[in-house]
């Protein structure tokens, strides 16, 4: 025991047994301490802020020497409330709240929400068909930015840097990508009910095409380094085993599910957005294991690209189409021209609304102060996101704010397998487990 | 949520005519036969796999192509266990709750989206409880993965699921009182001066509905 304060490592008797408090400092000194303790068994509380844990998760864990006998997660730092002020807001603002909930899938959360929202309108099949392959672009080049992470970060963690420089280079190309479609790198709120905000600009698919050569070529730089790398072999194989059994009743989805060779895709099982036009490949591996799930995220990248190709073909051959539906009270604010004052406007339409129609002002005041209203009911949509099945569950009561809306978050519901995956394993092997489920915060507490 | 924003306008505060689109209260009866899809497959599996359907099941719902079974409160863990065992929904991908304050007796409903893989199906249960004695029986033991979710919509709701190994908050702190995604509990916020002006918080704002 310590005779003094020490402000960054400091350790208190409770009834539970010694306390220490470790915030740096000098670790000779406590790992004498605990040594002098002779207690086997001891609780670690890792995290929230610990940076390997994929922002603000906190996991408790109880380890006998190093082996670890029980972990748990704390969740629940980074909770927004966005499920709750989303009733507070029009239909179309939701897009803006939902794209921040996983925020390394922005566009997989629009779509799930936009998917659910036009089945409550009925215009599902309203929806015109370049828009879809819009979509369908933006969320195959979003898969590959949130796998680049995914595959980064989870070789950072485990020790290699050089991963994570590939890696995030691409996905900077990829982000590029987007804030040349839609102004913004994240969070771009660009899909909305109906279809998209924008079309895409002139010669965008062109850039495409020269990025997903490019990307081809230099995601072998990854694959050289680790695929069959024996260090990389050593920390991955084997680890975080999770069977199907195990996956089915945890309700567990995405990579983490096809690392047990069952190939559950809902682009392929249950198509949305025409994904059975395109032609693609579901991957799996059967090792049940933190390895499989990093070669699935591997593979998963070359199919990205295929689609992207594909759809990109689509979206050429349909130019000049229209991108959102020709119901005028759904469409609004997509089409707008560039205003003299530098803003989105529509001078045509002012003109008719201003000086011809009072009728015309009416409807636009009532459209732009209160929205469109959505037909009473509830619906359930579900999208494939890098993580799994990202579900939207939207409730309305026929007014022009969504009644309740819940996401069924494939990182929420995957963090439960942590203590599965991690309990008998070594304390260090939590953190390649973890990094195999791809757990991102901002989708886990919303 | 308060009718009165800003200007108090109650309603839909409006005068033009516009709003002249009826709210159309949501469906509750039950839908007939034939539901279409693979629907009445689903209900007449159920039926022969469990003698109690009639008695179990409050309401079949089809709307906009999904299938939603009202299931009483006390039979949800036995229907649940049929569903997972005869009709395969291997998988529930969790539980959404919805607080409805005007439906007296059964202001709180539990939703639980099902998904079987074995033959590529998705139907719905629903629950619904009355908010003085808010209480379902957790199905935690027939798909293990609702832990959490159930005790998300506790947390959310203050829906109590008996039988949980460990109901206790997930998304809130400890100590919150309250659950905030109850249609009683006030979204709250601070208003924000800007430039001399007073921007009110976000329920406070005016509002056309």
């Amino acid at each position: 025991m310590t005779t003094f304060i020490d402000p960054y490592s400091s350790s208190r008797e409770t009834t539970e047994g010694t306390v220490f408090s470790v915030t740096g400092g000098d670790w000779n000194e406590l790992v004498t301490e605990i040594g002098a303790t002779k207690e086997e068994r001891i609780v670690v509380n890792m995290g929230p802020q610990h940076p390997s844990t994929h922002g603000v998760l906190r996991l408790v864990l109880e380890l006998e020497g190093e082996t670890v006998t029980e972990v748990r997660c704390g969740i629940g730092y980074l909770h927004t409330g966005i499920e709750k002020n989303i009733e507070y807001r029009s239909w179309t603002q939701g897009v803006t709240f939902v794209t921040r909930m996983d925020y390394l899938s922005p566009l997989f959360n629009e779509t799930a929400y936009c998917l659910a929202t036009e089945k409550l309108l009925g215009i599902t099949n309203d929806v015109p068909e370049r828009a879809s392959a819009i979509r369908v672009l933006m969320m195959e080049l979003n898969r590959i930015s949130s796998h680049m992470v995914a595959l980064g970060t989870g070789a950072l963690e485990l020790g290699a840097i050089t991963p994570m420089f590939f890696a995030f280079r691409e996905r900077e190309r990829v982000l590029d990508i987007f804030e040349m479609i839609s102004g913004l790198r994240m969070n771009m709120a660009y899909i909305r009910p109906g279809g998209v905000q924008q079309d895409l600009p002139a010669g965008a698919t062109q850039k495409i095409r020269e990025t997903v050569k490019e990307m081809r070529k230099a995601f072998k730089d990854n694959a050289t380094l680790l695929i069959g790398n024996s260090i990389w072999m050593k920390r991955t194989e084997g680890i975080g085993y999770l069977d199907l059994a195990g996956c089915t009743t945890l309700g567990i989805t995405g990579p983490v599910l096809r690392s047990t060779g069952l190939p559950w895709d809902l682009r392929k099982t249950q198509p949305y957005c025409g994904y059975e036009n395109y032609d693609f490949d579901v991957v799996t591996t059967d090792t049940c294991d933190v390895y499989g799930r990093f070669l699935i995220r591997m593979n998963e990248l070359e199919q990205s690209l295929r689609i992207i190709e594909q759809a990109c073909d689509k979206i050429d051959k349909l130019a000049g189409a229209p991108v959102m539906v020709a119901d005028k009270k759904i469409a609004w604010p997509a089409q707008l021209a560039l205003g003299g004052d530098g803003l989105g406007n529509s001078l045509d339409h002012i003109r008719e609304i201003m000086g011809t129609s009072m009728e015309s002002l009416i409807h636009h005041f009532k459209l732009v102060t209160e929205g469109f209203r959505v037909p009473a009911g509830q619906v359930y949509a579900a999208v494939e996101s890098p993580r799994g099945e990202l579900g939207a569950h939207i409730v309305s009561d026929g007014g022009t704010r969504p009644y309740r809306m819940h996401f069924r978050e494939p990182s929420f519901n995957n963090l439960q397998s942590t203590s599965a995956m991690c309990e008998g394993s070594m304390v260090a092997d939590i953190i390649g487990a973890v990094a195999s489920i791809d757990p991102v915060m901002g989708g886990v507490d919303r | 949520m308060s009718d009165h924003g800003m200007f108090g306008a109650a309603g839909t505060g409006d005068t033009s005519g516009y709003g002249g689109l009826v709210r159309t209260p949501a469906a509750t009866g039950s839908s007939e036969r034939p539901y279409g899809s693979y629907f009445d497959d689903v209900a007449d599996d159920l039926e022969r796999a469990y003698p109690g359907f009639s008695d179990a099941i409050e309401r079949v719902v089809v709307d906009r192509g999904e299938l939603t079974l009202h299931v009483k409160r006390e039979k949800l863990v036995e229907v649940s266990k049929i569903l997972r065992d005869s009709l395969k929904f291997e998988m529930c991908m969790g539980v959404s709750g919805v607080h409805y304050p005007e439906q007296t007796g059964r202001e709180l409903h539990a939703v639980y989206p099902l998904l079987s893989i074995t033959n590529n199906r998705r139907i719905r249960l629903e629950v619904s409880v009355p908010d003085n004695d808010a209480h379902i029986p957790s199905v935690v033991e027939v798909w293990a993965g609702n832990n959490w979710h159930e005790r998300e919509t506790f947390d959310m709701f203050g829906i109590i699921f008996d039988g949980h190994p460990g109901l206790t908050r997930i998304l809130m702190p400890d100590d919150w009182q309250g659950h905030p995604q109850r249609k009683d509990y006030a979204l709250g916020g601070i208003s924000v001066e800007y430039k001399g002006a007073t921007i009110p918080a976000p329920d406070e704002r005016r509002s056309y509905r």
